[in-house]
């Protein structure tokens, strides 16, 4: 009883420093959000699915100031063509940001919204009470109900460039909350780029729908030595033949609960969801997902890679759901971390439920030092042990690189992970 | 070029000795070959040189050039000279090839206060080395070692020696796994690199890949010692005979 009313307690003073923005399209996804957070309640260390992790300061009433961050890195993505969207502690920065059109998409802001019908009118918050079913996701209820703004992204044919949402931080309290909705039309097509700390507080949540034979990439890099608390959830709907990939990297940030929840309804589609992350000292960070596989012939892969150094803690919790009749399923997930020290720690929760008979799904995780003899080998020839140990450990996460498909992309993020690894040497 | 006086080795896990006093001298642009029963402490001798945990040194010395090696982590051992071909060449997985190289000969230019080699310079070096050693150019492509065969992981090896340009060179028993075609190709990378300049030292069981890489010196090892050394004729009586003869005579 003491407990219950903890945490309502702790609702009632999270949600009392919010304010729920009124009327537009919005009103009734927020009204019903708004409800099913009251009842859920946000999480706590007693629940089970945020055993790893402890929310308390992704649910407390005002955020953690979190110091402002400087570095010196060129901006990523900077080399890429393409359409640039900056939020600054969860703010929209028009003057920052390019004009938001482009070939193949319509983009418009969350805060923006006219009173009358709207595309994502079915889609805003959709995904996302669908996704808390069966395990409940109050911190992304909450946002659907209290989210200031974010983009809403319709991809009609093969966007002409990508579009990178770039998010600042500039105020050492900010507690910002964005939701994004994208639409992707049969046959369309979008890469979705992510950038920047955001907040010292942060809660994002992305509903992605994708029709049949759509294809959705994304890539984001966030954490970057930053002090913030962040809390992200994708949603993902996948039609027949369409394509899911997206690639997260983390480097440090001391508190990162990543969930990312993909249903595929339609037969022969195919959804990637990897991460590479580099961790140091006080950084605690979480992946968890949960894919639903409920069509024929479909492909889902997870691979989670983590370094973790100096006291870092690792999470991963991942779920591949067979629906019956979800036959020819091929599912792969691996999560596996390589802890520098004997103070990190790495926890992993990996699980298949199936009911179809005909499927092939395979599940690993694993927690490992680095290779002496390779190390050797390597110094042997001349490279130093901290060089041959970034060189080793570059190597660990390159499964989870793989994943990202372009080329550019994939090398900005590999220079992204030399650069920390070397900044973080002992 | 290397001395080696006395050298006492011990296992740290076992508490057991290895080397119970090597002594050998090898000169500039000589090749030296070690033969020796199994467990005679051949391979730990020229792990012991490069410098990989595991082995306690309890007594004598080992210098290069008048340099105590024995002193330096491994890599500063590589750059000061000192290059040891694997029996057993590791597999690193994620890390290519090329990746390797270039990291390895700019670490060691670095350390000796060298130039660090330009992309395009490398690029180049690295192809006309691999186009003597008839390495094929997708093997650099590849992560190191990865899905070699015995024969292409010696020829990395001898790639490796060609761009690092040591000055002593140890080959741990190169010949083991090798078809004799492929050790025909070995000995003819390693003879292409044999100068005035460099040493040698050959570790193997068997007589057949002295028959391609000539040595100035053989030594015969047993039970931790260097027992006989002669020319090239010793590694032939022992190809006749075995070390039955040669042992029974130093008992």
């Amino acid at each position: 009883m003491a407990e219950a009313a903890l945490k309502t307690s702790t609702t009632e003073a999270r949600l009392a420093r919010l304010a729920l923005p009124e009327g537009g399209w919005t009103a009734a996804a927020r009204k019903d959000a708004k409800a099913r957070v009251e009842a859920m309640g946000l999480p706590d260390r007693r629940d089970e699915y945020w055993k790893y992790t402890h929310p308390d300061t992704l649910t407390q009433a005002d955020a953690v100031p979190a110091a402002l961050f400087h570095n010196d890195e060129a901006p990523l993505f900077g080399e890429i063509d393409r359409i640039r969207i900056v939020f600054v502690d969860g703010v929209f920065d028009a003057e920052a940001s390019d004009d938001l059109v482009g070939e193949g998409l319509a983009i418009e802001r969350l805060a923006e919204q006219s009173a009358d019908i709207h595309w994502a009118r079915d889609l805003y918050g959709a995904l996302e009470a669908r996704g808390q079913s069966p395990v409940e996701r109050p911190l992304a209820a909450l946002n659907t109900a209290y989210a200031t703004d974010g983009v809403l992204i319709h991809v009609t044919g093969k966007a002409s460039k990508p579009v990178s949402l770039h998010y600042q931080h500039r105020d050492e309290t900010s507690d910002a909350i964005l939701h994004h909705v994208i639409k992707v039309d049969a046959g369309a097509e979008l890469t979705l780029l992510e950038t920047g700390p955001a907040a010292a507080r942060f809660n994002k949540v992305m509903e992605v729908d994708i029709a049949d034979t759509g294809v959705f990439h994304h890539v984001r890099a966030q954490g970057r030595d930053h002090e913030r608390r962040a809390a992200t959830h994708i949603f993902t709907r996948l039609g027949s033949e369409s394509t899911f990939k997206s690639f997260t990297l983390t480097a440090n940030g001391v508190l990162t609960r990543n969930e990312c929840i993909i249903e595929l309804t339609g037969d022969d589609a195919i959804a990637h969801v990897a991460g590479a992350c580099v961790g140091d000292g006080d950084f605690h960070h979480d992946d968890t997902v949960f894919i639903t596989h409920d069509a024929v012939n479909c492909e889902s892969r997870q691979v989670f890679k983590k370094v973790l150094r100096n006291g870092a803690t690792g999470v991963f919790q991942g779920k591949i759901l067979v629906q019956p009749g979800a036959q020819k399923t091929d599912g792969y997930q691996i999560s596996q971390s390589l802890l520098l020290d004997d103070d990190s720690q790495f926890l992993a929760k990996p699980e298949l439920e199936i009911y179809a008979d005909d499927v092939a799904c395979s599940h690993g995780s694993t927690s490992g030092a680095i290779d002496e003899t390779a190390l050797f080998y390597l110094r042997s020839r001349g490279v130093p042990r901290a060089q041959a140990t970034d060189l080793l450990t570059l190597a660990f996460l390159a499964e989870a690189v793989d994943e990202i498909e372009d080329e550019a992309l994939r090398e900005e993020i590999v220079d992204r992970l030399a650069g920390w690894l070397e900044r973080h040497r002992k | 070029m290397l001395s080696i006086k006395n050298l006492q080795v011990k296992l740290e896990e076992e508490d057991k000795e290895i080397l119970k006093g090597v002594d050998l001298e090898i000169e500039a642009g000589k090749v030296h070959a070690i033969m020796g029963p199994n467990g005679s402490g051949k391979s730990t001798l020229s792990y012991v040189l490069s410098g990989k945990d595991g082995y306690e040194v309890t007594g004598g010395s080992a210098d290069l050039e008048g340099e105590d090696v024995l002193d330096m982590e491994p890599e500063e051992r590589a750059a000061a000279g000192l290059f040891l071909a694997f029996q057993y060449p590791v597999e690193i997985p994620g890390v290519g090839n090329m990746t390797f190289l270039r990291t390895a000969v700019n670490a060691q230019r670095k350390a000796r206060g060298e130039e660090e080699m330009s992309a395009a310079d490398f690029l180049k070096a690295v192809r006309a080395r691999a186009k003597e050693l008839k390495i094929d150019a997708d093997m650099l492509k590849r992560p190191v070692n990865v899905g070699f065969s015995g024969g292409e992981k010696k020829r990395n090896e001898i790639l490796q020696m060609a761009m690092l340009e040591p000055k002593m060179c140890i080959l741990d028993e190169t010949d083991s796994g090798l078809d004799v075609d492929a050790m025909k190709l070995v000995a003819e990378g390693v003879n292409a690199l044999r100068n005035e300049g460099r040493g040698f030292l050959v570790i193997t069981h068997y007589q057949r890949l002295l028959d391609h890489i000539k040595p100035d010196v053989v030594h015969i090892m047993a039970d931790g010692k260097i027992v006989k050394t002669g020319g090239p004729e010793l590694a032939l009586e022992v190809e006749n005979n075995g070390y039955g003869n040669i042992l029974a005579e130093v008992a």
